[in-house]
């Protein structure tokens, strides 16, 4: 395959459709939706066959791009075109797994958007746009590329939450604008410190500078062990109010109840893995060293995340609010597995990442078809299920299972190696966390039992089960939670090169 | 002077001044001999023609070498030639704003409107090239006084009256301290030929010369601090942006903020970047200087994005949003790095098309309601959805979002605040602070504009002028945003403005 243009074909895309949108009159509902949906096929072909196409030893590098973009104080007296930014792609294992994630989200959230009550135009068009941002993320090759990519999925958000989400909707866009817009403030001042001191913003230019003691010479201006520490200390800070680590969790909170269920799909299934994928490829990327020094402290605060998720998600009357929590605390499983500074626990954070991405999607898109159907979330009221709804009820249960770690799906996986790595570094901390497996499994069993057994509390029988359109992405994202149950290797193989790199940077 | 050595000035150097000069002469000839029932809006295009040419110009003139004529009094270098391009754009655009001024109560004195507008730009582009405090003065009250007439032209409006008012009273006030800024420099040089100075202050080494420098700096930062609108002199803005013409309104904000910011850098640099200073450590007194900047900036972003938060007055919120801007602005002067000049020059780019596109719609919403209050501008994506995605594009780049001019703007300014050493890192945690505030009033006009329902359901049509202003700012702003090497290409023919370092 060439590719020159392939990464800007994949991530741009969905603008195809955004401008076919445009044309559409906003009352022809259907055809919008379709239009919407086959949008997001391009980009899922594409990662798909790049992702085949390295499992069967395809070069990522081949599909690097670079083409001059600006360039900043372009001086006679620097011989080299410093502060240049260029519109650099590029991925590695890691990053294309991410990717395969997005689109694939992506398309099922498109199918999930079938219960968007109205604007279907605007509706669509916001959401490709988010779809270019998220899957830019992981795409971009330099750091000023990535937070423009993060920044342009900031503003669809806020839209798609503010107008098309529940009765709060107003208040949740908001929060989700100014904790991510401090976020977002924080890590651009970390990049933008990068970038005015080594005069590149290509990660891994940057990254070799920051280590290679011969490369100290051509900075700008020398980087002190300080302001390594606070640079290091500003992307924990900017990335854990994304993941969210807990004392920055709030507005994901009120975003995940509010917002629309299939905008919350593509939130907690790859926008909080942006904080992850951050923390991992800036953080551990650019300083091991810090990373290393406050690798217990980031397992601590994982072990506080699961504990405090858990508890809160046990004692929640509502089941998005449970699921919210609940997301809360299965990011804590990704800081204890970074936490742990070896192979397993890293290769544990990832999965988790990505695993947690599938899970919550379908756990969401259940609730999605639930609430078209009773009106309702409060687990209470929705008991007996099992009854009227037994398909959804049995993959709700699946989805429940996944998530608590049940051995055979993805959740296991990742739960295990996650703290496998860190029961050898921090056995304590790590007893201590595995409390927070068990808290998970009653949490999860004590809502989603609640919900589908016991007599039926809906007198009023129109509650159908899922329809096949419905069905159907339900049924591929079980199928890959099992998939990365039973064969894990699927997902190790391409992250190996990744995980190895990072484990030589921090030199364990 | 003979009349030999008047022939000898190269006068092809001020060709932009006089086209616009000429073409307020024609006006206002024009308006003294035409009918009074004759209708005076078509004169605005004339206006609009005359800049347009003074524009093509300017550009002529961009590839001819600095030269200073006039007994060095008037300067022609990359500096002014490309703050004039800025000058220019900004005020033919605001010509269209006025063609389609039309206030509730009408415009009698339409005429005068359009020729003033010529008049104050005028004073503008001889600040840009002055190379002598007197021009430089004459081009700031030129400037000064065309403004506050037109901030009153609106005779019969009381808020009007109130406004013009104001802005004299203020405006009077800077200008006396700018004054006495200025006159202690020309007590201590001799001179009020700016390079001269330049040459002078090099000489007082002596520390009682330099105290008296330092309050000269001091003095004429505050004065000049009127027209930018930054802190300590900003607290007219608000009420002379609500109580002017919002097409004066929109030429206040845009190119009178950029000639100041053209009279900051101009007199600042030249003069001061040559005062030796105290101590060991500064290079110069501008250096020295450097944190009491560094306070305005702060100050002037915080104070303008705060008490934005709380308006519910359009005119009133872009008023302290261009406050803030001012402070943005600063940072890039404050940081004192080697992209300074461009930076701010690409900053001012971007914000002549985002606020004045901004403008437009405002003015467009604010006319047809007779208020600017925030909740006129509810629905308006139902009312007219290509409007309500303009606006949206400048409220963008107004808060900084990437993909817009006004995101390359801060990036740049940020950069060059952090690419010193030391970097100032207060100052640019403050601005992104101030920035992500900023976010809060932006996107509460988009609530406004999307979320919420019409009041009415006709739909809002744009006339001629308005469309043309629209549709050029919203081009601007995603093309500088989108592909920003443009305008950075078009910089480096001016090769750093080496001349007007030198």
């Amino acid at each position: 395959m060439n590719g020159t243009y392939f990464l800007s074909l994949l991530v741009f895309s969905p603008l195809v459709g955004i401008l076919l949108l445009a044309f559409v009159p906003k009352t022809q509902e259907r055809t919008i939706k379709w239009l919407g949906f086959l949008s997001t096929l391009p980009s899922l072909i594409l990662s798909l066959f790049a992702f085949v196409q390295y499992l069967r030893g395809y070069r990522l590098e081949h599909l690097a791009e670079k083409h001059d973009w600006v360039r900043f104080a372009d001086f006679p007296f620097l011989t080299e075109p410093t502060f240049a930014i260029r519109y650099e792609l590029s991925i590695d294992g890691f990053s294309l797994v991410m990717i395969v994630l997005t689109s694939l989200l992506a398309t099922l959230a498109a199918v999930a958007s079938i219960h968007i009550k109205k604007e279907w135009k605007g509706y669509f068009m916001l959401f490709l746009l988010l779809e270019i941002g998220m899957l830019g993320v992981f795409a971009a090759g330099n750091m000023i590329l990535f937070f423009i990519f993060l920044e342009i999925t900031l503003v669809p958000m806020f839209f798609l939450v503010g107008k098309w989400g529940g009765f709060e909707r107003e208040r949740a866009a908001y929060s989700y604008l100014l904790y991510n817009g401090i976020g977002s403030a924080i890590l651009l001042i970390a990049i933008i410190v990068l970038f005015a001191r080594t005069g590149t913003s290509n990660i891994e230019l940057v990254k070799e500078m920051l280590h290679n003691p011969a490369v100290e010479a051509q900075l700008v201006a020398p980087i002190s062990n300080d302001l390594r520490l606070g640079l290091f200390i500003a992307l924990l800070i900017a990335f854990g109010i994304k993941l969210p680590i807990v004392p920055f969790h709030r507005w994901i909170l009120r975003v995940h109840v509010q917002a629309p269920p299939s905008i919350v799909m593509l939130h907690s299934g790859v926008l909080l893995k942006i904080g992850a994928y951050g923390l991992i490829r800036f953080g551990i990327g650019l300083f091991p060293d810090q990373f290393r020094d406050f690798a217990f402290w980031i397992a601590i605060l994982g072990v506080v995340n699961l504990l405090y998720g858990a508890f809160l998600a046990f004692v929640q009357d509502d089941f998005k609010m449970v699921l919210a929590y609940s997301s809360v605390s299965h990011m804590g499983i990704v800081l204890i597995g970074l936490g742990a500074l070896n192979e397993a626990g890293i290769q544990g954070a990832i999965f988790q990442a990505v695993s947690h991405g599938f899970i919550s999607a379908l756990l969401f898109l259940l609730v999605s078809i639930l609430y078209e159907r009773t009106s309702t979330t409060a687990i209470d009221r929705l008991g007996g299920l099992a009854k009227v709804m037994p398909l959804t009820a049995g993959c709700l249960l699946a989805g429940a299972m996944a998530s608590l770690g049940l051995p055979g799906m993805s959740g296991f996986v990742s739960e295990f190696t996650a703290f496998l790595g860190l029961f050898k570094t921090e056995p304590v901390v790590a007893a201590i966390g595995a409390l927070g497996i068990i808290m998970t499994a009653v949490y999860l069993l004590r809502a989603v039992l609640n919900m589908t057994f016991g007599a039926s509390k809906r007198d009023d029988v129109q509650a159908l089960d899922m329809s096949l359109a419905e069905a159907i992405p339900v049924f591929v994202l079980l199928a890959l939670i099992v998939m990365i149950g039973v064969y894990p290797h699927i997902l190790a193989k391409p992250l190996q090169a990744t995980i190895e790199m990072m484990m030589n940077g921090l030199g364990v | 002077m003979s009349m030999h050595t008047l022939l000898q000035y190269k006068w092809g150097m001020m060709t932009p001044e006089f086209i616009v000069l000429g073409t307020a002469l024609i006006l206002s000839l024009m308006d003294l001999f035409m009918p009074d029932d004759k209708d005076r809006r078509p004169l605005a295009w004339i206006a609009f023609v005359g800049v347009a040419i003074a524009l093509i110009a300017t550009i002529g003139l961009i590839p001819a070498k600095a030269v200073s004529i006039l007994n060095d009094t008037f300067r022609l270098d990359a500096f002014g030639k490309a703050f004039k391009l800025l000058l220019l754009a900004g005020g033919a655009l605001s010509l269209l704003l006025a063609f389609d001024y039309r206030p509730k109560e009408g415009l009698k004195d339409r005429g005068e409107f359009y020729y003033l507008l010529l008049c104050a730009l005028l004073g503008a582009m001889i600040m840009a090239s002055s190379g002598d405090l007197i021009t430089l003065f004459v081009g700031l009250e030129l400037l000064s006084i065309s403004s506050y007439i037109l901030a009153g032209i609106r005779k019969t409006s009381m808020q009007a009256n109130e406004s013009a008012m104001k802005y004299v009273i203020n405006g009077g006030i800077s200008t006396a301290i700018t004054l006495f800024g200025m006159s202690y420099i020309f007590g201590l040089t001799g001179t009020t030929n700016i390079k001269e100075i330049a040459l002078e202050v090099q000489k007082l080494t002596d520390s009682g010369y330099q105290y008296i420098l330092a309050i000269a700096f001091l003095m004429m930062l505050v004065g000049l601090s009127f027209k930018i609108s930054s802190v300590p002199f900003h607290m007219w803005t608000p009420d002379v942006y609500q109580g002017a013409p919002t097409p004066v309104t929109a030429f206040l904000s845009v190119v009178s903020k950029t000639a100041g910011f053209v009279i900051v850098l101009r007199l600042f640099i030249t003069i001061f970047a040559q005062a030796p200073a105290q101590g060991k450590d500064p290079s110069s007194l501008l250096f020295s200087m450097q944190d009491y900047i560094a306070f305005l900036a702060g100050a002037t972003m915080i104070i303008g994005n705060t008490i934005a938060l709380k308006q519910r007055s359009m005119k009133r919120l872009f008023a302290y949003s261009s406050i803030a801007h001012a402070g943005y602005i600063l940072v890039g002067f404050a940081a004192m790095s080697w992209v300074m000049i461009d930076s701010i020059w690409f900053y001012l780019l971007a914000y002549l098309f985002m606020n004045l596109g901004a403008f437009a719609i405002l003015q467009r919403i604010s006319d047809e309601a007779d208020s600017d209050d925030l909740s006129h501008f509810a629905g308006l994506y139902q009312r007219n959805p290509l409007l309500a995605v303009a606006m949206g594009i400048f409220l963008l780049s107004l808060a900084g979002i990437p993909g817009t001019a006004g995101f390359i703007g801060k990036l740049n300014i940020f950069l060059g605040a952090l690419m010193t050493e030391p970097g100032h890192y207060v100052l640019a945690a403050v601005m992104i602070a101030a920035t992500v505030i900023s976010y809060v009033y932006y996107f509460g006009i988009f609530v406004q504009i999307f979320f919420r329902p019409a009041d009415e359901t006709s739909s809002v049509r744009l006339s001629i002028g308005l469309t043309i202003v629209v549709v050029i700012c919203a081009l601007g702003t995603l093309l500088f945003g989108i592909v920003p090497g443009l305008a950075y290409h078009f910089l480096e023919q001016f090769d750093h403005f080496s001349d007007f370092l030198q």
